[in-house]
């Protein structure tokens, strides 16, 4: 199941957690992210909460939690190859988390939704 | 505020090549084509890169008395640079400075025989000609009716050349007039990107048909302001409003270069220009390079500590260098700080070690 959040992030779930990524919409419009700042594996975050620090050559912009929950993995080879997300920003996921309320992922646009958000 | 953005007569071609147009000193301007900044960048560095600066004033100051000698010693009187000494045919850097030696803005200026033209940045054009109108026994007249490109890049001659076969032999700084297809471009070879490459001036009302001739040749990329900024960075050189402004001397700039001795205490013609006392001062320290560690880059704006943890300025540019392939930035830094000095710069509330360098980041290509 793929969901989509307004701030542009892309969520998969599996299992019980969500793999959370930006849109193609979202790095087309940072540009060449040159640099990500992944949170610590572990770490139990709020939503709305700025986890991930995506810099492009133009500007830095900031990845939220979309829900409650513990992180339970980041992507590591984002840090070495940060232009990963422009290349395929679908396969470039950012970290798993484990939401702390089982029925988080319902409240998120579908495909049809998020495309009419961004026209 | 719903403020109207100027245009230049590229809006359209730009619009066409799917650039994504941003506001900037009044103009609406291309930040960036399909390619991307970062490729953008690197297509510069390698081929050729066709800058749309038509933004910038172009301004000719005119002797009232026919002698250029008296729009050059008018000019000396603003800008302290050597204007008397500048042969005909010759373009020289030089810099508008106020009475406390600060810069007013940054220029080309170069001898065209009967007068001077000058180059000026667009959110200082304004200022800049009622600041040259103060002057008397001059004309000063803004070209309104020319547009402005960069051609920049290895390649860039090889490409213009085809078109106008007679720049292959200019020299850096040299400033030219060349005809093509029966209009007059007036042709300088210099730029803002550290490469080789030209500054064409175009008659209006074929700026776009010389455009689309230069994108036609198969080097030739359209680059936007992105890049622009980028590749700047990387050759080291200031961007004014951002590491300058009018409480930044010549001296603390990293641009004491421009005032030669002839201006300088001792000289012929020393001072006569605002701020005479002062240019050569730095008291805030001067320009100089910082390489972070590790990606990140420091933009304009983060805070600097030196070793013991003071706070000693803060970046004036800073971004990612594509040809770098990392981090770059620039800021004042006191005297006692030597290159190589590791110092730290404030990110997202964690101190990262900077390693202060001179600059530029990469070196320049210029046909000298």
């Amino acid at each position: 199941m793929l969901k989509y959040t307004k701030d542009h992030e892309w969520l998969r779930a599996e299992g019980d957690e969500i793999v959370v990524g930006i849109t193609r919409h979202a790095s087309d419009q940072l540009g060449d992210v040159v640099f990500v700042e992944l949170p610590e594996e572990g770490r139990e975050v709020e939503a709305g909460e700025e986890i991930v620090v995506i810099e492009s050559v133009k500007a830095a912009s900031d990845i939220v939690a979309p829900v409650a929950g513990v992180i339970t993995a980041v992507n590591g080879a984002l840090a070495d190859s940060p232009g990963d997300v422009n290349a395929d920003p679908m396969a470039a996921w950012f970290f798993r988390i484990r939401p702390a309320d089982a029925g988080a992922m319902d409240r998120f646009m579908d495909e049809d939704a998020y495309k009419a958000l961004i026209g | 505020m719903a403020e109207t953005l100027r245009r230049t007569g590229l809006y359209d071609l730009h619009v066409e090549r799917g650039a994504r147009m941003v506001p900037f000193a009044g103009w609406d301007m291309p930040v960036q084509y399909p390619m991307g900044v970062m490729a953008e960048h690197l297509h510069t560095r390698a081929r050729a890169g066709l800058f749309d600066v038509s933004h910038m004033g172009q301004v000719l100051v005119t002797p009232k008395d026919g002698r250029i000698e008296t729009a050059a010693l008018a000019l000396e009187s603003l800008i302290p640079a050597d204007v008397l000494g500048l042969p005909e045919g010759r373009q020289r850097y030089g810099l508008f400075t106020n009475d406390a030696g600060g810069i007013l803005d940054d220029l080309m200026f170069a001898h065209r025989g009967d007068h001077f033209l000058l180059v000026v940045n667009a959110a200082c054009a304004e200022q800049d000609i009622a600041h040259l109108r103060t002057l008397s026994g001059v004309t000063v007249t803004p070209v309104t009716d020319r547009g402005l490109l960069a051609l920049q890049g290895p390649e860039a001659e090889a490409v213009l050349a085809r078109l106008v076969p007679g720049v292959a032999a200019m020299r850096f700084m040299d400033s030219q007039v060349h005809d093509w297809d029966g209009i007059a471009l007036w042709i300088s070879r210099s730029g803002y990107t550290g490469e080789d490459g030209f500054e064409i001036s175009v008659p209006a009302e074929r700026l776009e048909a010389f455009a689309r001739a230069l994108l036609d040749q198969p080097e030739v990329a359209p680059i936007g302001l992105g890049a622009r900024d980028s590749l700047r960075l990387e050759a080291g050189m200031p961007l004014y409003g951002h590491d300058m402004d009018a409480g930044v001397t010549p001296a603390e700039a990293g641009l004491a270069w421009s005032i030669p001795r002839i201006r300088r205490p001792g000289g012929a013609r020393a001072g006569g220009f605002p701020g005479a006392a002062q240019v050569l001062e730095a008291p805030g320290g001067t320009r100089r390079g910082l390489r972070p560690e590790g990606r990140a880059p420091i933009r304009e704006g983060v805070a600097l500590f030196d070793a013991a943890g003071r706070a000693i300025g803060t970046v004036s540019s800073g971004g990612f260098g594509p040809s770098v392939g990392g981090p770059v930035a620039m800021a004042r830094i006191p005297a006692d700080i030597p290159d190589g000095a590791v110092i730290e710069a404030e990110l997202r509330g964690r101190r990262l070690p900077v390693t202060v360098c001179p600059l530029p980041f990469v070196t320049p290509s210029y046909k000298r």
